[in-house]
């Protein structure tokens, strides 16, 4: 949407704004740029006091190296296995209170709702060390569940259900209702269907929100072969100390599949990241 | 909200349902059932939020008036511990450094943001591909962001000083001086930041009636007075629902220093929630950690509070 008056597209000033814009992207791509340039450097070159904008030679020893040095593979693995058991039981909790909160009526709805939403501004730190004694209580310190199982309580991704819910029709549901479906059906056959959007929205941020998290996998995971991506680049961090190489190498690694995600879905993030500053 | 509006608006004409208002008995048995339904599909989340989130929040208050060092036992001190913190410079320093963080990275994302906003809302090639750009750090992991900023802050061989060296600069200490680590900290907030603003600023411009800039214009308004009194006006509630996001996040910016700085040079950019971190998990000093957690939350509850007052009151004069 063009604003009248601001000079058509080819005019000078619209050349002169997308030459502004491009610049501010360049910017923004710069660090990433950097990463790759650094993670395909050898050592020596780092240290050159020649400044150079791309590696003189390859070198891929930064992604074999630590790779087989350090138990990248099984922080892979368990990054993958938390954050997809997370994103699968998130969202169909999410999905369920959504329905509830936005389409039933039950004693005490708005309080919990209210209640629910307070969460949003809770820091981890100030609840970190109850549900670290609750992890402990449960026996799941250390373990995948740990990390997941706390963080199920996800007051953004439901408040997220509610409001989308909210807009579908109370016909629809009625008119089942009179066709005599029960309300499980109604969510499986009338609402759920309807939510593709929702679901969409809800799986990327969750998948997003476990990937990259870090506080809490670090104070539930103790041993070096179950931390998570996050957890075992800051172990790799003090254990190479000054090897950037190959720090930035398999750090790159750890982003590739939150960046396939956001590339083939990026999309689903602006809309889901605005309607979140609308409502 | 595109994907709500495609819902189906038009609903076929339906009979209204059979029992309302005529049967008081059916409606009754009706209503009792959804209340179930609805208690049997929220049960999942409310039993979550009671474990993990509710229950923390009562006992971290109790923890807070007890002494505790490693798992040992328990010592109950009363408000021993809020004493010792109010006494801790240390608590003061990291709450300083976070109000400091806040007031230095808040206004930047928003102006950064609210710019990008307004270029990338005129047509232009590329446009899309051009808003990916800006959004992308903000899917990058905060222990990522912070690996590439290490690197890159380096003060012997890190880019930014040998550009600055390149423009006849003297280096900057980032990583050994307090002030630069901070401005340091702030570079990697903005980075990550800046495209949620703008995400949300080019929303809410879409909700700016075409009408109000052709009258604008009509009345023979230049670019600047249509942007004073006519755009950044309209985006007040924009402004103020990101402004309160953007307190509520960087009181909270964990990742990007516990890897950047670790607190440190000294203490000098120690943040509450850091500093709540190693006191309970590398101090393990858990009943300490807890009171400062409970302030945390009472000043983030606070600030969260008059800001709604404050905007309330703007809102009806």
């Amino acid at each position: 949407m063009t604003v009248p008056g601001a000079g058509s597209p080819g005019s000078r000033t619209a050349r002169l704004r997308f030459a502004l814009a491009a610049t501010g992207a360049l910017a923004m791509l710069f660090p990433v740029y950097w990463m790759v340039v650094t993670a395909l450097s050898s050592p020596a070159e780092l240290r050159s006091a020649e400044l150079r904008l791309w590696p003189s030679a390859i070198n891929w020893a930064n992604f074999t190296g630590p790779w087989s040095k350090f138990p990248y593979p099984t922080w892979f693995l368990n990054s993958v296995v938390i954050a997809v058991t997370a994103v699968v039981l998130t969202v169909v909790i999410n999905l369920m209170a959504g329905y509830a909160f936005a389409k039933l009526r039950f004693p005490g709805r708005n309080v919990l709702f209210i209640l629910i939403l307070s969460t949003l501004m809770v820091p981890v730190q100030v609840v970190m060390v109850p549900q670290f004694h609750l992890v402990v209580d449960f026996g799941m310190l250390g373990s995948n569940w740990g990390v997941i199982v706390p963080r199920l309580a996800e007051a953004f991704g439901l408040f997220m259900a509610r409001q989308f819910m909210m807009a579908i029709p109370d016909e629809l549901v009625e008119a089942a209702q009179v066709d005599g479906a029960g309300q499980l059906r109604i969510f499986t056959r009338v609402v759920l269907p309807l939510c593709k959007p929702l679901i969409a929205v809800l799986v990327i941020f969750t998948f997003m929100w476990r990937w990259n998290e870090f506080a809490w996998p670090l104070i539930v995971l103790k041993e070096a072969e179950s931390y998570t991506l996050q957890v075992g680049l800051l172990f790799l961090k003090n254990q190479y100390g000054h090897d950037y190489g190959a720090l930035l190498a398999m750090s790159l690694v750890s982003m590739i599949p939150m960046l396939v995600v956001f590339a083939l879905f990026q999309r689903h993030f602006v809309e889901g990241m605005a309607r979140s500053g609308i409502k | 909200m595109a994907s709500v509006s495609s819902l189906p608006r038009e609903t076929p004409a339906v009979p209204p349902p059979a029992g309302r208002g005529v049967r008081p008995a059916r409606l009754r048995s009706r209503r009792s059932r959804e209340a179930i339904a609805g208690l049997l599909f929220a049960a999942p989340a409310i039993a979550v939020f009671a474990v993990f989130m509710f229950w923390p929040l009562v006992k971290v208050v109790w923890i807070s008036l007890q002494k505790t060092s490693g798992f040992g036992i328990a010592r109950w001190v009363g408000l021993r511990n809020y004493q010792d913190i109010l006494a801790d410079p240390i608590f003061w320093r990291a709450l300083l450094n976070t109000t400091l963080y806040t007031a230095l990275s808040v206004p930047l994302c928003l102006v950064a943001g609210l710019a990008a906003a307004l270029l990338l809302n005129k047509r232009m090639p590329a446009r899309g591909l051009l808003r990916a750009i800006y959004y992308m750090p903000a899917v990058i992991s905060g222990v990522s962001s912070a690996l590439i900023a290490v690197w890159m802050f380096n003060e012997d061989l890190g880019i930014v000083n040998r550009l600055l060296d390149l423009l006849g600069l003297d280096p900057v200490h980032w990583q050994s001086e307090g002030l630069p680590a901070m401005l340091s900290l702030v570079a990697v907030g903005l980075w990550i930041g800046l495209g949620f603003n703008m995400v949300v600023y080019l929303a809410a411009l879409q909700g700016i009636p075409r009408q109000v800039y052709e009258a604008a214009r009509c009345d023979g308004a230049s670019r600047w007075q249509t942007l004073r009194s006519i755009t950044i006006p309209s985006l007040a509630p924009t402004t103020f629902f990101l402004v309160v996001i953007g307190i509520i996040n960087s009181f909270q910016v964990f990742d990007i220093v516990y890897v950047m700085t670790g607190g440190g040079p000294g203490n000098s950019t120690t943040m509450l929630v850091t500093y709540a971190y190693t006191t309970g998990f590398e101090q393990r000093q858990q009943g300490y950690a807890s009171a400062i957690g409970v302030l945390l939350y009472l000043i983030v509850l606070v600030m969260t509070i008059v800001q709604w007052r404050v905007n309330r009151r703007r809102d009806t004069p």
